[in-house]
């Protein structure tokens, strides 16, 4: 059972030395000659205007919000969708029953505007 | 082989480290956070007895947690951002009027 | 010491550790990304149980979904001006006397309860059974839960939103 796991393992230590020789090699083998114009945060594209530590709007905390709530129904449907051939009829009710609720508040906040980026 | 205590006690430190966190810190997101570690301690624990006791209800109820859980994010940070609007706090102690 | 005790070592190392960074740390963007490593140390863990598809989950919504929604929580609250990220902590004694009183007690029950210490009831496939469940047994709760999906979708837009009904 736990032996299924073993490539996803070796898939994570080998993603992690990857990424840590590459870091490592390019502090030890690049040549670090600094100047004004290498620093700044863009170096051939446009001047940083104001500080990158503003508040942000709140739309994107509206989205990952939505996600979540989405996200949970996927989750929900997946045990569903495993067994359904077993469920029958009654188990196509009970999703849709499911959904319908949640659809519900989909095209509350789509009324809402919610969704609108503006 | 690690018995079904193990997973209990590392689940029992969890939660008082999510305790701990809820009653020391002042920062309102950071007292979430507290909130979310309670609740994994709490879902390692019933994972621990639904896998030991070879019975899948327990591996069902994480998922009404897991519901729980982010319903209470969800409207639990708009409310702390609602909040930060009109006082520029997430400080609790300086939150503590019903009305202002 | 088998390869699965140690990988019960390390995933509770991680999990612990993080978690106590989480609390500790006076910089609340270090306490998130800790969170992350917190979760997954737990979902880990799960996978060290057979539970497969809950450790799928962990990963989808908390990683995927809370800790992003915790993350833009922190960046929509710090000041507009010269960020204090920073927080302090309070009242340190009486938490300590009051999570030492919970702590004992749960670890009281723990020592004295006789738990089933044998893990592999054979699991093939975890996800078949807990649809089976959450379809027959368990219907009234799964359909209370969309109710409780629904009202926290709306209550959340309508909270977050406030600000520009009234401009």
């Amino acid at each position: 059972m736990l032996s299924e796991y073993l490539p996803i393992f070796i898939l994570m230590i080998f993603a992690l030395a990857f990424a840590s020789v590459m870091v490592l090699s390019n502090r030890i083998l690049g040549p670090k000659k600094p100047n004004p114009e290498k620093l700044s945060t863009y170096e051939s594209g446009m001047e940083p205007i104001r500080t990158a530590r503003d508040r942000f709007s709140v739309k994107f905390y509206l989205v990952a919000m939505l996600f979540i709530i989405f996200d949970i129904e996927i989750v929900f449907l997946y045990p569903w969708a495993v067994t359904f051939d077993k469920l029958g009829v009654l188990g196509y009710v009970e999703m849709f029953l499911f959904i319908f609720v949640l659809l519900v508040g989909y095209f509350y906040i789509i009324k809402k505007g919610a969704l609108k980026w503006e | 082989m690690i018995p079904l205590s193990w997973y209990l006690f590392l689940s029992l430190i969890l939660f008082t480290i999510g305790v701990l966190g809820v009653l020391i810190r002042r920062n309102a997101i950071v007292i979430f956070m507290c909130i979310e570690l309670m609740l994994n301690s709490v879902n390692l624990a019933l994972v621990g007895f639904s896998s030991y006791i070879g019975n899948e209800i327990g591996q069902m109820l994480v998922f009404f947690v897991l519901v729980v859980a982010a319903a209470e994010v969800s409207v639990g940070l708009a409310i702390i951002i609602a909040i930060f609007r009109n006082r520029l706090t997430v400080n609790i102690d300086e939150i503590n009027l019903l009305k202002w | 010491m088998s390869l699965f005790d140690v990988a019960f070592y390390v995933l509770a190392f991680i999990t612990v550790g993080s978690a106590i960074v989480v609390v500790s740390s006076r910089n609340i963007i270090y306490s998130a990304f800790a969170l992350l490593f917190t979760f997954f140390g737990v979902a880990g863990l799960y996978v060290l149980l057979n539970a497969d598809f809950i450790a799928v989950t962990q990963v989808l919504i908390y990683v995927g979904g809370i800790l992003v929604l915790i993350i833009f929580g922190v960046m929509l609250t710090t000041k507009v001006f010269d960020v204090p990220v920073k927080t302090e902590t309070l009242h340190v004694g009486p938490a300590i006397v009051v999570t030492g009183a919970i702590m004992g007690t749960l670890f009281g029950v723990i020592l004295k309860t006789k738990w089933f210490d044998i893990l592999n009831v054979q699991w093939d496939g975890t996800t078949k059974k807990i649809g089976e469940r959450l379809m027959t047994d368990f219907l009234l709760p799964f359909e209370v839960a969309s109710v409780v999906l629904l009202v926290a979708l709306l209550g959340a837009v309508i909270i977050a939103r406030r600000e520009r009904v009234k401009s």
